[in-house]
């Protein structure tokens, strides 16, 4: 279908249907309940999981198909959050101008930075990306505020021109009418769904981006990408030089950047300079790691994974702890609660580095990879030839 | 069951009509029939407490917690009551707000602009929350009142001291209790002529960003009022760790006084430098060479250790002051951390208090009307003397203190020493003025949300 | 020309902090082909060996001191540390103010324990695995480590002063016969620089003239052949991974005083250190340390007010325009090997 063997095809439709029954399926708990701690089925968190799955996903057709790991991806994610935004402030709210400006943006930037960064390979390749990307962050934070408004993050202001803004639009990020920001709540029972507009939105957008990341994975072109990889001396003595496909690798990968970003501004209109840092950047390449470089669905789980922990388990205290436990007889409710007190709430990098360590020592290929073993002890049948297409590293 | 039937793409469909037809959008929800954002229905009410809890001022956030939760138990009608026995307003009873038993629930900034919307909204979206409070900086707070007045709820700013967040970036639904950079400024300036006589050549260093450039505008005019002169103005870069190479030019550039707008780690450092290089030990133009740290903390206090003895700066209150409200709280709060309470922890409870007395009064949790009801609003009693909570931009007005680092301490905690409380009457501006964004600032409107 | 002098002074000292901290990172690469992301908290908890030991010298008893009041209105609880009852007022308290010196010897076998069991537990199951593997494993230790360290010493720096005895600045300038106060320099930011110096010297001795290095050094070059040649080299690996640690450790203990240690003080070196080994050269000892100064004197100057009237913000990314420069100038940074980490 659309061009896809089947087991593509298989997979497009699991990612579709993730995707777009994400309300319902991340809010397995009643809303009462106290295990509702862990829903993640609201709108913010959910655009989160789209639009990093949608920088992960772009990330990984440069390092999971070339090897070339780039520490300064997140740069891109700023340019594209900064043009949205400047879209917003120049003509009006809808964000068909901003998105792809900023794929633009991104792309021509990414171009720039690739065509001088890629004249080095391996660890010299990283610094030169992290170097580049720091640059962009230090100059954003700082004395480009004129552009980035700097510490407190590009926003719109009333005196802004805003030059195509209706007399009836919407004052927050739409698409032609469609308001980011609106939900429709539907209570079932002792659950409550939130169908959000801008997560939606986010969905579809992702989803396009999984099949065009699909179709790149396995044209002549995504063959070339591995050839890089594999044997980059061997692809030289046959004649091509590989310059060219890694450069459009990498400003592909950009513009995917890019777009997530901007859909970061198109579902919050600020532009904050700290998604430039190099931790931003280090955490796409965690996030590629964890799931499973080189795989099309991994990048989108590690994204998942990384972003759940940081707002849900950020947001677990003491007291609720104490709430969860009070069946427990006091003193080893107390007990239980000093246990676990130091992996929540503020520990839960604690937590995150602890599962980091866990996951690469035991499934090397990422959380994919312990998928596959779940799948194999689930079935515990002989895998057939063609399964390995799915989730086997590029190598 | 389900209250209403909709598939997804009537929901579309709906979102899209609304969007195109209301020039007001419904935002967060749209279905629900509440009169404004997280009408609380049941017999509790949520607060958000959005607090640094990992990065470096994860400690700053920490206390602000411990305040918080305190200010809930008081509200609540456990514990001793604490401040709320010493407030002015009696509208709180000690038995929730309007009725409703008070929860909170907590997020991490990360002091992060984009984590603390992010846990922001995870509060608002998720846990439905009324009310924000906290943060420990000023990028954080402008951008999670932004959030707010987008969102349609209260936002009761915590520590943010740089003067646009009531000042150019001020808006209807953000209210701060804090002291701001014009404040220090005014505050210090005169105790500094006094102290260190009027013919004084200082050299700024300044953390590079929003926070800092406002600081330093503020006290470089109000130490120039006072006859000083300028030297120099050297930006620092915010990740700078090691601040020697802006520190050693200092003595040679002829200035007397070093003036650190800088704050948090950047602080400790850049004063540990100074006194490194042996700073406080010159004569400089036949004078004592002096430091000034505008903005103090007693964490950065501590950071800094010996180096801060005799480092003039400025605090928005101190657990030190006799009068009563102080020390209801400190005796409150010491009773059940066993420490004294900082001054960011001071202004999260105060905000607290406040938030919560302002429904009492209004009768309602719909944010325009807390608004109103905060707006204007005249108070005592939380530790800062009579405070006014001016409607023209939501900044407080009260005594500013003017604290000193202690040359004995014999506890740990009291490093630093109140030298002079400011009167209210010399730390206050005009709403227009243009360091807050001058005439064109507005606070926009009250946005109720839904 | 006292300014240029002054800026010379700092950027050394600034070096030989980035020197120390590249110079194990660069063994580690060298010896064991692991990207150690971890090497950062290393410092960092060099850097709180000196913090424990302090507090270690300064636990005491508690006698209450009915004259005064603390802030509840209570008795106030006086503290006097062991060290001082145990050894009079006079040495304990010099004990505690050489806490920091003291911790050089204190630190020493910590660090290596700590290096061994880094290694041997965890390190040493990830050479034959991707560097992205590597990368992810020992990121993950760094951020473990130092939440254990903010668990149980807090966010807040803490101070961690040296001995008053090395306190205060010395007037360099009137030496080379410029006015007195134009260029001083801290003593302890001078013990620095020449401790640092003894370090690298040391370990540039230990790789060039025992056998022990030459076989390292071996290795360095061709794993294989010198593990044909039937030479155990792993276990001398080991050893330089400890030895790397501790040299990190070491930058840490002495970096305590020039500022206040906080748990995530390693992850603020951790990308220049990055920047540094990378710049000098993948697997070139002499390159970590040159490029270390480099960048050091390099980022002194850039924050001279003459030079940043001239270009604004350029003290902000100088380190990082001098790696891009200088990478794309000489393909492996200063002194690299051809082939090392280039895949």
């Amino acid at each position: 279908m659309l061009g896809m063997n089947k087991k593509d095809t298989a997979l497009m439709i699991v990612v579709a249907i993730l995707a777009l029954g994400a309300p319902i399926l991340l809010n397995p708990f009643p809303t009462e309940s106290a295990m509702a701690q862990f829903n993640a089925g609201y709108p913010d968190l959910m655009q989160r999981f789209a639009i990093f799955g949608i920088f992960a996903i772009g990330f990984n057709i440069l390092f999971g198909l070339t090897g070339y790991l780039s520490f300064g991806h997140a740069a891109f994610l700023g340019v594209g959050s900064y043009s949205v935004v400047w879209m917003y402030k120049l003509l009006d709210y809808n964000v068909i101008w901003g998105l792809p400006l900023a794929v633009v943006t991104a792309g021509a930037f990414a171009l720039l930075i690739g065509y001088v960064s890629l004249r080095r390979s391996g660890i010299y390749f990283s610094i030169l990306t992290l170097a580049f990307a720091q640059m962009s962050f230090n100059l954003a934070y700082s004395v480009l505020t004129p552009i980035t408004n700097g510490e407190t993050g590009l926003q719109v202001y009333t005196k802004d021109p805003q030059v195509l803004l209706g007399a009836n639009e919407a004052n927050s990020p739409h698409f032609f009418g469609l308001v980011m920001n609106s939900s429709s709540k539907i209570a079932m029972g002792g659950w409550e769904f939130t169908f959000n507009n801008g997560y939606y939105f986010c969905a579809v957008i992702l989803m396009v981006m999984f099949y065009l990341a699909i179709r790149i994975f396995r044209s002549p072109f995504g063959m070339m990408l591995r050839a890089i990889k594999s044997n980059n001396t061997r692809m030289t003595y046959t004649g091509l030089n590989p310059r060219p496909y890694a450069l459009a690798a990498f400003v592909i990968s950009g513009m995917y950047a890019g777009l997530a970003g901007g859909l970061m501004a198109a579902m919050d209109p600020l532009a904050g300079a700290e998604r430039m840092q190099w931790t931003a950047s280090g955490e796409v390449v965690l996030m590629t790691i964890l799931g499973g470089t080189g795989t099309l669905i991994g990048p989108v789980l590690g994204a998942g994974f990384i972003k759940y922990f940081e707002n849900i388990f950020s947001k677990i205290n003491d007291n609720i702890l104490h709430g969860w436990f009070s069946f427990l007889p006091d003193g080893l409710e107390d007990f239980v609660v000093f246990i676990i007190h130091p992996f929540i709430g503020k520990g839960w990098h604690l937590t995150l580095g602890i599962l980091f360590m866990l996951v690469v020592i035991f499934l090397p290929g990422g959380l994919v990879e312990g998928g596959q073993r779940l799948k194999k002890l689930v079935t515990s049948k002989k895998d057939d030839s063609n399964n390995t297409a799915k989730t086997e590293p590029a190598e | 069951m389900s209250k209403t039937t909709m598939t997804r793409r009537g929901v579309l469909k709906t979102g899209a009509v609304a969007g195109a037809g209301v020039a007001l959008p419904t935002i967060f929800t749209a279905s629900s029939a509440a009169a404004y954002t997280n009408e609380p229905t049941g017999s509790t009410v949520k607060f958000g407490f959005n607090v640094p809890q990992t990065g470096p001022y994860a400690d700053e956030g920490m206390d602000e917690l411990r305040a918080q939760e305190l200010a809930i138990e008081h509200i609540n009608g456990m514990g001793d009551g604490g401040a709320l026995n010493t407030f002015s307003s009696k509208a709180l009873g000690g038995d929730g707000v309007l009725g409703k038993k008070v929860e909170f629930v907590t997020g991490d900034t990360q002091t992060k602009s984009d984590a603390a919307r992010a846990s922001a909204k995870s509060m608002i979206e998720k846990d439905g929350v009324v009310m924000i409070n906290g943060g420990s900086s000023s990028g954080v707070a402008v951008a999670v009142q932004g959030l707010c007045q987008e969102a349609g709820i209260i936002f009761m700013a915590g520590l943010t001291h740089s003067n646009d967040t009531t000042g150019k970036d001020r808006k209807a639904n953000g209210f701060r209790h804090f002291f701001n950079a014009y404040m220090s400024a005014a505050a210090l300036a005169p105790v500094l002529a006094k102290e260190y006589g009027t013919d004084r050549r200082a050299y700024h260093l300044t953390a590079d960003y929003t926070w800092g450039w406002t600081q330093q505008e503020s006290i470089a005019a109000a130490t120039e009022a006072m006859g000083w002169e300028t030297v120099n103005n050297v930006l620092t870069p915010l990740s700078a760790t090691d601040f020697s190479s802006y520190i050693a030019p200092v003595l040679n550039s002829g200035a007397d006084v070093l003036v650190l707008n800088h704050y948090g780690g950047n602080m400790v450092n850049s004063l540990t430098n100074a006194i490194q290089f042996g700073l406080r030990d010159k004569m400089v133009n036949g004078k004592q060479f002096e430091i000034v740290v505008p903005l103090y903390s007693e964490l950065m206090a501590a950071g800094a250790g010996e180096n801060i003895k005799g480092v003039y700066g400025s605090m928005n209150w101190n657990w030190q002051l006799q009068d009563e409200g102080t020390k209801a709280f400190v005796q409150s709060f010491g009773k059940k951390y066993g420490r004294p309470p900082s001054n960011s922890a001071q202004t999260c409870y105060a905000q607290t208090l406040l938030y919560a007395d302002a429904v009492a009064r209004a009768g309602s949790f719909n944010p325009c009307a807390v608004a109103e009801a905060l707006e204007g609003f005249e108070f005592d009693g939380l530790g800062n003397g009579p405070t006014l909570y001016r409607a023209d931009d939501h900044q407080c007005f009260k005594d500013v203190l003017v604290m000193k680092g202690r040359d004995n301490p014999t506890t740990e905690y009291d490093t630093l020493e109140v030298v002079e409380k400011t009167p209210v009457a010399q730390v206050t501006y005009a709403p227009d003025h243009a360091m807050f964004g001058g005439a064109e600032a507005s606070l926009g409107t009250c946005n109720p949300g839904a | 020309m006292d300014a240029i002098i002054l800026q010379i002074l700092n950027g050394l000292d600034k070096g030989s902090a980035y020197a120390l901290i590249a110079l194990g990172l660069t063994l580690i690469f060298g010896t064991l082909g692991v990207v150690n992301f971890a090497h950062g908290a290393l410092f960092m908890i060099g850097a709180f060996c000196a913090v424990t030991l302090s507090k270690i010298l300064t636990i005491s008893f508690e006698t209450i001191d009915p004259t005064q009041k603390d802030f509840l209105g209570n008795p106030l609880v006086v503290k006097t540390p062991y060290v001082e009852a145990w050894f009079g007022p006079e040495f304990g308290a010099g004990l505690i103010d050489w806490a920091v010196p003291l911790s050089i010897l204190f630190s020493i076998p910590i660090m290596i324990g700590i290096g061994f069991i880094m290694e041997r537990g965890l390190i040493k199951h990830f050479y034959k695995r991707e560097h992205a593997d590597q990368i992810l494993v020992t990121f993950g230790l760094a951020i473990v480590l130092q939440e254990v360290v903010k668990y149980f010493f807090g966010a807040n720096p803490i101070p961690t002063g040296a001995p008053d005895a090395l306190t205060g600045a010395f007037d360099f300038g009137t030496l080379l016969g410029f006015d007195p106060n134009t260029v001083i320099y801290p003593y302890w930011r001078l013990v620095y620089f020449f401790f640092a110096a003894a370090v690298i010297g040391g370990v540039f001795a230990f790789l060039q003239f025992t056998t022990f290095g030459m076989v390292v050094r071996a290795g360095m070059a061709d794993r294989e052949t010198v593990g044909l040649l039937g030479i155990n080299i792993d276990r001398r690996f080991t050893i330089m991974f400890g030895i790397a640690a501790a040299v990190a450790g070491l930058a840490g203990v002495m970096y305590a005083p020039i500022n206040s240690p906080n748990y995530h003080m390693g992850m603020d070196f951790l990308v220049l250190s990055f920047v540094v080994v990378v710049v000098g050269g993948m697997g070139s000892l002499p390159g970590a340390v040159a490029a270390g100064f480099l960048l050091g004197v390099l980022e002194s100057f850039a924050s001279m007010n003459e030079v940043k009237s001239l270009l604004p913000g350029i003290d902000q990314i100088i380190i990082y325009l001098v790696a891009i420069i200088i990478l794309l100038t000489r393909p492996r940074g200063l002194m690299g090997r051809k082939g090392v980490m280039e895949e």
